[in-house]
């Protein structure tokens, strides 16, 4: 699955894209945050307070009870602050 | 229309770009989002706006989209940059055009309500004292609620 962080989320995570194969029994937004924490300090930093963190599965929001199944792309960033 | 650029751009040929051939239009209403020099207390000497290429688009387009079936709009414009900006620097222009004004300032107003919570776009700021990404404020998304409540008390 392609995995995209943004702005701070990105900055803490090290990372801004990658493809990971995420486990069979991961199957929200929130489990997968979880899942994610559990992959080393860079991602337990960005993770840490994941109540902030926004979502969008396939390019559109989604609520951290989301379900992934099906998803190709999920993205992690902070609230939005443009125009 | 969106536009998601990192060129600035010229709000009057925009105008006229938007308008010109069309005796429908009887209204037009413009709002340019600016570059502050200053965030509080702290000075801005630079700002870079971030974005996530693709679902910006789409999401401009659902938020325009929204836009026209509340209101009687003639033409409809969403152009927002991206990269680095400094102080006085364009960041954002919607242009809302209509028979008659009252859809086209309420449709303006909406656009950006909804563009702030919605449009996925990052600003982070730098100046003498560091950079540091921009937080969302609440009151944006107050002012965007206030379009939910006007949609369920029309329902």
């Amino acid at each position: 699955m392609r995995l995209l962080y943004f702005a701070w989320v990105k900055d803490k995570a090290g990372v801004s894209a990658e493809d990971t194969d995420i486990p069979a029994d991961v199957t929200t937004i929130a489990e997968l945050m979880s899942w994610l924490k559990s992959r080393g300090p860079e991602f337990a930093h960005a993770f840490a307070r994941s109540e902030f963190i926004r979502t969008a599965i396939d390019q559109t929001h989604v609520g951290h009870d989301a379900s992934i199944g099906g998803a190709r792309e999920i993205a992690f960033f902070p609230p939005v602050t443009g125009g | 229309m969106i536009r998601i650029q990192q060129e600035d751009f010229d709000i009057g040929a925009e105008i006229a770009r938007l308008k010109a051939g069309r005796g429908d239009i009887g209204a037009v209403v413009a709002f340019l989002g600016t570059v502050r020099d200053r965030a509080g207390t702290r000075i801005v000497d630079e700002m870079t706006l971030e974005h996530y290429p693709g679902m910006t688009e789409r999401e401009l387009q659902r938020i325009e989209a929204e836009a026209r079936a509340r209101w009687p709009l003639a033409a409809c414009l969403i152009l927002h940059r991206y990269g680095t900006l400094r102080p006085s620097d364009n960041i954002v222009l919607v242009v809302t055009a209509s028979e008659h004004r009252e859809a086209a300032f309420a449709a303006a107003a909406f656009l950006m309500d909804y563009l702030k919570i919605r449009a996925p776009f990052w600003k982070r700021e730098s100046g003498p004292e560091g950079s540091h990404w921009v937080e969302a404020d609440a009151p944006a998304e107050r002012a965007s609620a206030r379009w939910d409540e006007t949609k369920r008390a029309a329902e």
